[in-house]
């Protein structure tokens, strides 16, 4: 896919401009500044019926609809793809209801809307990426209780965590969560980063992006402001690590980025490739070739010297 | 009979670009973010306290306002009017405090600190400064800003050193504060501290 910023047509007749109305856009735009001036506390918001299933992202969509302005320009991602339905459809929500111009490069948007990665690209300021979270308590699968779980936040009492940790070790010798791995935001509060890979978890510490996190069926926003420290919990004797891959994305032959795996047939073949197609693009046109790279075919290209 | 000050003249956008200045206020805290604001509300209530008043003040969201705002009958019934709010008298009722006159002492006490289990529960105080300065005064750091930030505002308001310090100990409650000048606006977050005092 190589779409580059387009603009979107009129938006679409008996729709409040992003779909909500302004009454509800206030309401979470509140709970949004709450989120901000408290990092990694979650706050209760009257999240409302959006036109998707829960899952689909409800909670970054209100989210997103409630901070885009006429001139931002959007960037959909679905663990790190522009092209898969969740990104395409939400993209499309937005172009259609608030004509706002969209783009799949992350240099040029504004706002980056995720589920479940962040960009291999380093975010700059001025930029907020928003985060669809299906769970956002850390402690949820520890204690059940809303009422326990906010307690344990208030009181900052957060052994259950570390214990859950352990008992990873424990059970296989090493931290084995893999994916919404629990971080400590700004020496406070611990907060679930939404099910992203542990591997993007170090780009949440000093971001230079603001980070936000909408729960549309749980009914919960959060942020991480812009330079706030962000840490993996560990331990002394077992740090935090990131997942590493043994070869180069075989498409771009980028290295030290997440990779997917492609199963190519029935018989064990594979291929493991960038999960940021934006990323993984610009490198392709940059010249940069993997392994597992082939030419497209020159009818296809239009390009008649390479026939 | 005076004629009703009038409101936004484009609503949705003009609360959204009030509302993204005061976001990025807060997550950038100490520098100085740009609102246009386009109103002509009834003194001495500035167009930048109307501005945000009415991006963000709604019937779920209380606005209590200062003796000298409170004065003059036409401030409530614009904000009233245009907003939907109730114009509290109790400071810990209000969602947001609006403080034309920020040298005069504040009930600061008495405003909504959130709880420990809902910190979020809190007052935003908004005071009508009339100059904001990046290039000399108060150092500060936290959250949302990188190494440090300096930013001075004036007529600096009474009791705002004690604001600041106060939301260190209270943490994760607190209050967090906007200061708004002609033409921009500047936010310190509860997570703000102040590393120098001039």
């Amino acid at each position: 896919m190589s779409t580059h910023v387009s603009a979107a047509a009129s938006p679409e007749a008996g729709y409040n401009f992003a779909y909500l109305d302004e009454q509800t856009k206030r309401m979470i735009r509140r709970a949004i500044l709450k989120a901000i001036a408290i990092p990694g506390y979650q706050v209760p918001f009257a999240s409302r019926e959006m036109p998707m299933p829960y899952g689909w992202g409800t909670g970054g969509v209100q989210v997103t609809a409630s901070i885009l302005g006429r001139d931002d320009v959007l960037k959909v991602i679905d663990q790190g793809s522009d092209d898969t339905t969740n990104a395409v459809s939400i993209r499309k929500f937005f172009e259609r209801t608030a004509s706002v111009r969209t783009t799949t490069h992350t240099r040029e948007a504004t706002v980056i809307q995720t589920r479940h990665r962040i960009p291999e690209e380093t975010l700059r300021e001025g930029q907020v990426i928003v985060y669809q979270v299906p769970i956002p308590e850390p402690l949820r699968f520890l204690e059940p209780r809303e009422t326990e779980t906010r307690k344990l936040h208030a009181l900052a009492e957060y052994g259950l965590m570390h214990v859950k940790l352990y008992e990873d070790i424990a059970r296989h010798g090493h931290i084995a969560t893999t994916y919404a791995y629990p971080v400590e935001v700004a020496g406070r509060y611990i907060m679930d980063p939404s099910p992203t890979p542990k591997f993007d978890n170090p780009k949440m510490h000093l971001m230079a992006a603001l980070q936000l996190f909408g729960a549309g069926r749980e009914k919960r926003i959060y942020a991480i402001p812009p330079y706030t420290e962000v840490r993996s919990l560990d331990f002394e004797d077992h740090p935090f690590r990131i997942q590493t891959f043994k070869d180069p994305c075989a498409l771009c032959a980028a290295t030290g980025v997440y990779l997917d795996e492609v199963i190519m047939d029935d018989r064990g073949g594979r291929m493991f490739v960038c999960s940021d197609s934006d990323f993984c693009e610009e490198r392709r046109s940059a010249g940069h070739r993997g392994s597992m790279l082939a030419d497209a075919p020159a009818a296809l290209t239009g390009d008649s010297t390479h026939a | 009979m005076s004629a009703l000050a009038l409101g936004f003249a484009d609503q949705v956008t003009n609360a959204q670009q009030i509302f993204g200045a005061v976001m990025n206020a807060f997550a950038c805290p100490g520098s100085l973010q740009p609102l246009p604001s386009d109103l002509d509300p009834p003194r001495p209530l500035s167009p930048e306290l109307a501005a945000i008043a009415l991006a963000l003040a709604d019937h779920e969201a209380p606005i209590w306002i200062d003796a000298r705002l409170a004065a003059e009958p036409a401030v409530a019934e614009f904000l009233r009017f245009h907003t939907g709010a109730t114009i509290v008298s109790r400071p810990e009722e209000a969602a947001f405090a609006l403080v034309a006159d920020p040298e005069r002492s504040l009930p600061v006490e008495r405003f909504a600190l959130g709880t420990a289990e809902y910190p979020d529960r809190s007052t935003t105080l908004v005071f009508a400064v009339s100059d904001l300065s990046e290039a000399e005064g108060w150092r500060l750091t936290g959250p949302g800003i990188p190494g440090s930030r300096i930013f001075l505002a004036s007529p600096w308001p009474r009791g705002l050193a004690d604001i600041v310090r106060a939301n260190r100990t209270l943490f994760p409650r607190g209050l967090d504060v906007l200061l708004a000048a002609p033409d921009c606006v500047v936010g310190l977050p509860r997570t703000t501290r102040l590393v120098e005092e001039i």
